[in-house]
C-alpha cells in the first residue's frame, strides 16, 4: 500500500496547487503575458529615460494579452 | 474606487458561496451547514490576521509590483470569463442550476445521524474557497493603497448584506446580475493591476491617481469592443458548458 504523505507535505502541496490554479490555471497565456509585460516595462522604466513609453506599453500590452487570450478561446470554440 | 472593487468582488463571491450553503442547509440540515460556515469564516479571518500585518512590512515598490502583477492576471481572467459569457462562448453562472445540482448531489449521499460530516465539509469548502479570493483581493488592494482596515470593513459589510439578502430571497440568487458585476470587478482589478505594476516599476503616471479613472474608461471601452467583436465572430454560437 502506498504511504500517505505527511501533513506538512500535503499542506505545502495544496498551497502550491492553489497558487498554480489561481495564477496559471487554464489561461497560461495570461500569466506569460503579464511576466513579459513586467519585463518590457522594467527595461523601459528603470533607466528613467523611457517613462512615457513605459506608461503607454503597460496598458497596451495588457489589452493585447486579453485580446490574444480571447482569440485563443475563440479558436478552441470553433474546433 | 477601492471600496467599489472590494464590495463588488466580495458580493459576487459571497453569492456563489451562499448558493452552496443554502443547498446544504435545505437538504442536510442547518446545524452542520452553519458550523461549516463558521469554521470557514474563522479560517479566513486567521489568514487576514496572519498575512495582513506581515504584508505591511514588505518594501512598498516590491509589494506594489507583486500585487499589481497578481491583480493584472486575476483581473484579466475575470474579464476574459465575463466577455466569453457575454457572447455565449461560456455558459453564464446560473445560481438556480448550481443550487439544483448541489441539492441532487447531497440527496444522493447517505443521510447522517447527529453531526453531518458531508454538510460540514461542503459548506466549509464552499465558503472557504470563495472567501479565499475575497481575502486575496482585500489584502492586495488594502495593503497597496494603505487602507487595509477600510477594505476589511467594506468586505464585512458586503458579507452581511449578501447574507441578509440570501436569507430573505432564499433561492432567487440567479436574479443577481452576476456577469455585469464580474465585468465591473474585472475592469477595476486590471485598472489597479496596471497602476500598481507601473508604480512598482517606478513608472511616473501623468496626473498620478487621475490615471486610475483613465484606465477604468480605457478597459471598459476595450471590454465592450471585444464583446462586440466576439459576437460578430461567433454570431450563432451555442452556449457551452461552464
Amino acid at each position: 500500500m502506498e504511504k500517505k504523505p505527511s501533513l506538512p507535505v500535503r499542506v505545502l502541496k495544496g498551497f502550491a496547487m492553489f497558487w498554480w490554479d489561481f495564477l496559471v490555471g487554464d489561461t497560461p497565456e495570461l500569466f506569460v503575458a503579464v511576466v513579459f509585460t513586467i519585463g518590457v516595462v522594467a527595461l523601459l522604466s528603470l533607466d528613467g529615460h523611457f517613462n512615457v513609453a513605459a506608461a503607454i506599453a503597460l496598458p497596451a500590452l495588457a489589452v493585447v494579452a486579453l485580446a490574444l487570450s480571447l482569440w485563443r478561446a475563440s479558436r478552441a470554440a470553433r474546433k | 474606487m477601492l471600496v467599489g472593487a472590494v464590495f463588488l468582488a466580495c458580493t459576487v463571491e459571497m453569492v456563489e458561496a451562499l448558493t452552496i450553503v443554502l443547498a446544504v442547509g435545505h437538504t442536510r440540515g442547518w446545524r452542520s451547514a452553519l458550523e461549516g460556515v463558521g469554521a470557514a469564516l474563522i479560517a479566513l479571518a486567521a489568514l487576514v490576521a496572519g498575512f495582513g500585518p506581515a504584508l505591511v512590512h514588505v518594501p512598498l515598490n516590491w509589494l506594489r509590483l507583486v500585487v499589481g502583477g497578481v491583480l493584472l492576471i486575476f483581473g484579466m481572467q475575470w474579464l476574459r470569463k465575463a466577455i466569453l459569457r457575454s457572447c455565449g462562448l461560456k455558459a453564464k453562472h446560473d445560481e438556480d442550476e448550481i443550487y439544483r445540482r448541489k441539492v441532487a448531489e447531497l440527496k444522493a449521499e447517505d443521510a447522517a445521524i447527529g453531526r453531518d460530516r458531508v454538510a460540514f465539509v461542503v459548506a466549509f469548502k464552499g465558503v472557504f474557497l470563495e472567501g479565499l479570493e475575497v481575502v486575496i483581493i482585500v489584502l492586495t488592494l488594502g495593503t497597496s493603497a494603505h487602507r487595509l482596515s477600510l477594505a476589511i470593513v467594506v468586505a464585512a459589510i458586503a458579507v452581511v448584506i449578501v447574507s441578509t439578502a440570501g436569507v430573505v430571497v432564499a433561492r432567487q440568487l440567479s436574479r443577481v446580475p452576476e456577469n455585469a458585476m464580474k465585468t465591473s470587478v474585472g475592469v477595476l482589478l486590471v485598472t489597479y493591476g496596471t497602476f500598481w505594476t507601473g508604480e512598482g516599476l517606478k513608472v511616473t503616471w501623468p496626473g498620478n491617481d487621475v490615471m486610475l479613472f483613465v484606465f477604468v474608461v480605457l478597459y471598459a471601452v476595450v471590454t465592450w469592443l471585444l464583446i462586440q467583436l466576439m459576437r460578430r465572430v461567433h454570431p450563432n454560437v451555442n452556449t457551452v458548458a461552464p
